[in-house]
């Protein structure tokens, strides 16, 4: 029989086929994703070979668009960076240009600041935690912690009108001061919180499954993600205690007590853990931040800076010199100094930066907004590499990766 | 004073290793910036990377000056462990930009130099993989540079005495 057949044809095929790679999109509009940002998977069966992320979706020019815009209207603009925690961007620039201007901001003020702030970033990391859980099919805790997500935003909308994109605050203070309506909305929820926080920490914290499947998933090493400029949460995750709060506090944080979280192998239960420790942390904050306010006189809400504040609306209609005030800043006759101004605060996900460049004139002349997202994103490769594609989807949640920060 | 006192050390230093290469030194808002020669800036990052332990890479832009012709790179490096900030600050050409890249020293340069690119059309010399990344490939200007105006100039409807730059 054997002899029979024709081996000239089997000895045409290689002994070996030549091994054979898929390319996979992920993205750009991939509900895993969580944002509009494109990577192409180089995969052998399951297992991911190599990615190339494809950013700038939704790029919006923001660092030429601020070189056009007064200085108090480039506020909105911050907004649409981080859009989890804008409140956190508004006061990074308030607190830039105040450096610029050289203003003293009252204590109140700083206080206020910080409970804001705290808040963005608790709502920050809501998000992030509650999204990883929901990303490995714990869809309970999602929901349910989404609630308090929700009573945050009614809280911005009691301070400032709006909830996600807050424009809260302004150069110099707040646009008005916090309402007997606002306390008792941050009382019952700081009632609230803590009992369905761990009730959510209960169920994934300790949980067999989710520690399995997210301990050792897209680990980076502290001296790689150090390599990669990391900041946040994510570099704490991989054990550096680097915190802009605490390495460069602004805003008073240097009067608080709270502690630094950190990881030990930055991997995604790290991330995810880290940022649970942050939120206690943050709750604990805005208590003492109430604590510290009521020893202050309780109508200061703005720096005394007429000719770079703007002054309430129902002055500006009563009152002839805050009208001139009004007019100066809104038309540009006040004297911006000219100088060069770095200004950084810790963001939802690290370290935010704004490198501003002014000449003096209204608008100013360079502004570099240094994104973390940004910054940190371009390890993602490195991380998934070699890794299932399922470990790649929650990777990425855990680094909080939101599209608008990293296309500004 | 503490912290103007060591400030100064770096200085001296960089001048002792590099003192060709120093341009001038100022302290805008408390914030140490060296203007140097674009010659041996890479050098001069390594060495700071490598003997004074400034080992974190904040940020990197660029800024234009069309009224020198220039266009500046900005370096902002961290040392965390005390601390320190320091802004290197070169000025190229704006006819043909081009600087050695960091990506050797800081793999995070990498996206940060893909930007500057990006926007500046600056190019960096040895770079792995210099392409635009957040604007459209077809694009064939350098957007941030000054001569771009954000809004079309013909537009009569709008004084922009009253608006803006």
């Amino acid at each position: 029989m054997a002899e029979n057949y024709n081996t000239s044809v089997l000895s045409d095929i290689p002994a070996q086929e030549e091994k054979q790679y898929s390319y996979l999109n992920l993205g750009p509009t991939h509900p895993a994703t969580h944002g509009i940002f494109q990577n192409v998977l180089k995969m052998d069966g399951e297992i991911i070979m190599d990615a190339t992320p494809t950013i700038g979706y939704i790029h919006r020019a923001f660092e030429k668009l601020a070189e056009r815009r007064p200085f108090y209207q480039i506020t909105p603009i911050t907004d649409r960076m981080n859009y989890c925690s804008s409140p956190i961007n508004n006061m990074g620039w308030h607190m830039t240009m105040e450096k610029l201007l050289k203003l003293e901001i009252p204590k109140r003020v700083q206080y206020l600041r910080i409970i804001i702030m705290e808040l963005a970033r608790i709502s920050d990391h809501i998000i992030c935690n509650t999204i990883i859980g929901q990303d490995v099919g714990a869809t309970t805790g999602f929901l349910y912690l989404f609630q308090y997500r929700e009573r945050i935003y009614e809280i911005y909308e009691e301070i400032c009108g709006a909830r996600l994109t807050t424009n809260i605050g302004r150069i110099g203070g707040l646009e008005r001061n916090f309402s007997d309506k606002t306390w008792e909305k941050l009382e019952n929820w700081l009632k609230d919180f803590p009992p369905a926080f761990e009730e959510f920490s209960s169920l994934l914290e300790r949980n067999r499954i989710f520690m399995d499947r997210t301990i050792n998933c897209g680990p980076i090493s502290a001296e790689r993600a150090l390599a990669y400029s990391f900041s946040g949460p994510n570099l704490r995750a991989a054990g550096v205690d680097y915190d802009v709060r605490v390495m460069n506090p602004y805003s008073s944080y240097e009067e608080f007590d709270f502690i630094v979280p950190v990881g030990t192998q930055g991997d995604t239960y790290d991330r995810f853990m880290v940022r649970q420790q942050e939120m206690w942390e943050s709750v604990k904050i805005i208590k003492q931040a109430i604590e510290k306010i009521k020893k202050e006189p309780s109508h200061i809400y703005r720096a005394d800076a007429p000719e770079y504040v703007l002054p309430p609306k129902e002055e500006v209609y009563n009152n002839m010199e805050a009208l001139i005030y009004q007019f100066k800043n809104i038309m540009g006759e006040t004297d911006i100094p000219k100088g060069e101004v770095y200004h950084c605060v810790e963001g939802g996900n690290g370290e935010l930066g704004f490198y501003l460049i002014s000449d003096g004139g209204r608008t100013p002349y360079r502004l570099h907004f240094r994104r973390p997202c940004f910054i940190f994103y371009q390890a993602y490769p490195e991380m998934i590499k070699g890794r299932m594609l399922s470990d790649a989807i929650i990777t990425m949640s855990s680094m909080n990766v939101i599209a608008g920060e990293l296309d500004s | 004073m503490e912290q103007t006192a060591t400030e100064d050390r770096i200085v001296s230093v960089i001048r002792e290793n590099f003192s060709s290469e120093v341009i001038s030194v100022e302290s805008p808002y408390d914030f140490l910036t060296v203007n140097l020669k674009a010659g041996k800036i890479i050098d001069i990052i390594k060495f700071l990377y490598e003997k004074e332990k400034y080992q974190y890479l904040t940020t990197l832009c660029g800024i234009h000056y069309p009224e020198n012709k220039t266009i500046q790179v900005m370096y902002q490096l961290h040392k965390l462990t005390e601390n320190k900030r320091i802004r290197l600050k070169i000025a190229l050409p704006e006819e043909k930009p081009t600087v050695p890249t960091l990506t050797n020293v800081f793999p995070a340069a990498n996206w940060m130099e893909r930007e500057t690119y990006d926007f500046f059309g600056v190019i960096f010399e040895g770079h792995p993989n210099l392409i635009r990344i957040l604007n459209v490939e077809e694009m064939t200007i350098f957007p941030l540079r000054k001569e771009y105006p954000l809004e079309d100039q013909t537009r009569e409807d709008k004084n922009n005495d009253m608006f803006g730059r």
